[in-house]
């Protein structure tokens, strides 16, 4: 398939994920949108105001970046697992697997749907915080580029669920018992400086608590991570976590017969 | 005669370990319009998804216009338009978005895809339904869509995978005269269908499979010209019944009704015949039918043979 094929054949898949959320935005932007708000008026309006600072901020301030990396990372994965399984259950995912398209642009095109999502979601809970806190960000680049790659992750990862997926409950199952824990025990409404030694030690195997906590280096220039740890860490999940489902769609696992 | 598809020992054994195809081999020659029967599970579907790649091989080899489907798949894909037996496409979408989706994956330009769309849409008879999402359209017009969206990349090769099943006998008949025209054009096709009388009307060469195995691979011709016999059914004015009975003497002859008589024609016999000895006998036949459909007799016979 020739460079320019490969291409256009990418963009169509961007564009088919980009139309599908937003065709249905009642069910994939809004109710985020709402949630986190509901968030930001709970527990960063009534109950930040007894708890006071964290972490050296307002608590309001202190939770914003963990709250739009929330929404970033639950919607990127959603996307994607929801968007291919569906394609798997009505077959529609036919059209593609004999259609010419390398497996690699179907991988990135339902990878950048995926943070397509993400990302709108995320841009709509950030407009939405500034109704509640003063946003600086002390560091644009490490902001936009651990929001990008926690995005790519996640979508990988909503990939992988959606392959093995062979049932509606099973693209349901990773996000609550696994996902939700996860993002609620990686430091998004606490500094782990509150915890003790072993907790703290417990957060640090937590993926997500190094996601959330160098993008709040980003914005507020303070984290209980080492930023370039936290950045090596992004890099090889987004890498095996790509050979991983370049391996699942070469071998055909859950699509091909 | 060049190759469209060359099949060599494919077999398939699916994880549940059913054995769907037992080293099967088959050609297809150029510009063939190509029937594969069998009964349901005989394996015509695992050989189609596996020309199309949608299934893995267990063994074998797959030529597809000459080319090795491993070591070229690109290219034989680009060859390939596939259309399913079930429904596959997203129910939520419009019509011209799915046809022209696909031209997309298949790289052409935005532009090309839509012209290649609205023709293709026009010549199915579903242009009036283009903006429509596709769950409004009947179980006809969703089959045209599939027909439509697997030739938006104009394949050398379309597989179909009993197109026609549940369709109306009107849109059947206009699905039959699109798909001779586009034979004619150039483009090999190959046909699974239930509808026997489908494929003696539209294929020339023929194979016949059941339990994993080919049991027949001929020609359309030589497959009809094993028929042993044919019945019809005349139906012949009440007052000469008696007569029509008596004269035709070279046939088995059996009176079904008081204005209808079935008479056996075997091979080498001529229905003619049948029609010069009652016009001799001043019988008028007012109508006339074949009882059974010919390759529908020779399906069951094949069938019943390889058991």
């Amino acid at each position: 398939m020739y460079v320019n094929h490969k291409r256009i054949a990418f963009e169509t898949i961007v564009i088919k994920e980009i139309r599908r959320f937003s065709r249905i935005w009642v069910q994939t932007l809004v109710p985020p949108a709402i949630t986190i708000a509901l968030y930001f008026v709970i527990f960063g309006n009534l109950v930040g105001r007894r708890v006071g600072e964290m972490g050296g901020f307002q608590y309001m301030e202190f939770i914003v970046p963990g709250l739009i990396m929330m929404s970033v990372i639950q919607n990127s994965y959603s996307n994607v697992v929801s968007s291919f399984f569906s394609q798997k259950f009505q077959r529609s995912i036919e059209e593609l697997l004999v259609s010419p398209v390398p497996n690699y642009v179907i991988l990135t095109g339902f990878v950048v749907g995926g943070m397509a999502r993400g990302l709108a979601v995320g841009a709509i809970v950030t407009m939405l915080s500034l109704f509640f806190a003063d946003i600086q960000i002390a560091h644009p680049v490490i902001t936009v580029t651990v929001i990008l790659l926690t995005s790519v992750v996640f979508s990988l990862a909503g990939f992988i669920n959606a392959v093995y997926a062979n049932s509606f409950d099973d693209i349901s199952i990773v996000p609550t018992f696994v996902l939700t824990p996860l993002i609620y025990l990686g430091g998004v409404f606490y500094s782990t400086q509150m915890l003790p030694p072993f907790w703290q030690a417990v957060s640090a195997l937590n993926p997500i608590f190094y996601m959330v906590n160098t993008f709040r280096y980003g914005f507020l220039g303070s984290s209980d991570v080492d930023v370039i740890w936290a950045f090596l860490i992004l890099g090889v999940f987004a890498i095996a976590l790509y050979c991983g489902c370049l391996w699942l769609l070469r071998h055909g696992t859950g699509i091909r017969f | 005669m060049k190759t469209a598809i060359s099949i060599k020992n494919l077999s398939k054994t699916y994880d549940n370990q059913f054995e769907a195809l037992k080293g099967i081999s088959l050609e297809v020659e150029q510009g063939d319009f190509f029937a594969l029967l069998g009964p349901n599970g005989a394996g015509k579907s695992t050989t189609i998804g596996v020309i199309s790649t949608l299934v893995n091989r267990s063994a074998g080899e797959v030529e597809v216009f000459g080319r090795n489907v491993d070591n070229h798949i690109y290219e034989t894909k680009l060859d390939l338009g596939v259309v399913p037996q079930e429904v596959n496409f997203n129910l939520f979408e419009r019509v011209e978005d799915i046809v022209i989706t696909q031209a997309g994956y298949y790289g052409l330009p935005r532009t090309l895809a839509k012209e290649r769309s609205d023709k293709y849409l026009r010549q199915l008879g579903l242009w009036d339904k283009r903006r429509d999402r596709s769950r409004s359209l009947s179980g006809g017009m969703k089959r045209r869509l599939m027909i439509a969206r697997a030739l938006v990349h104009e394949p050398r090769l379309l597989i179909l995978d009993e197109p026609t099943a549940g369709v109306d006998i009107e849109l059947r008949r206009s699905m039959w005269d699109f798909l001779i025209e586009l034979n004619r054009q150039g483009t090999t096709i190959i046909l699974t269908t239930h509808y026997l009388e489908e494929a003696e009307q539209l294929c020339r060469n023929i194979a016949i499979i059941d339990n994993g195995t080919i049991v027949e691979n001929t020609s359309m011709k030589s497959l009809l010209a094993e028929i042993d016999s044919q019945v019809f059914v005349l139906d012949v004015l009440k007052a000469d019944l008696p007569k029509a009975t008596r004269f035709l003497k070279d046939f088995d002859v059996r009176t079904l009704d008081d204005q209808s008589i079935e008479v056996t024609v075997r091979r080498g016999g001529s229905i003619n015949a049948v029609f010069f000895q009652l016009e001799n006998a001043g019988v008028a036949v007012t109508s006339m039918r074949n009882k059974t459909n010919r390759l529908e007799q020779l399906f069951i016979n094949k069938l019943t043979s390889s058991e």
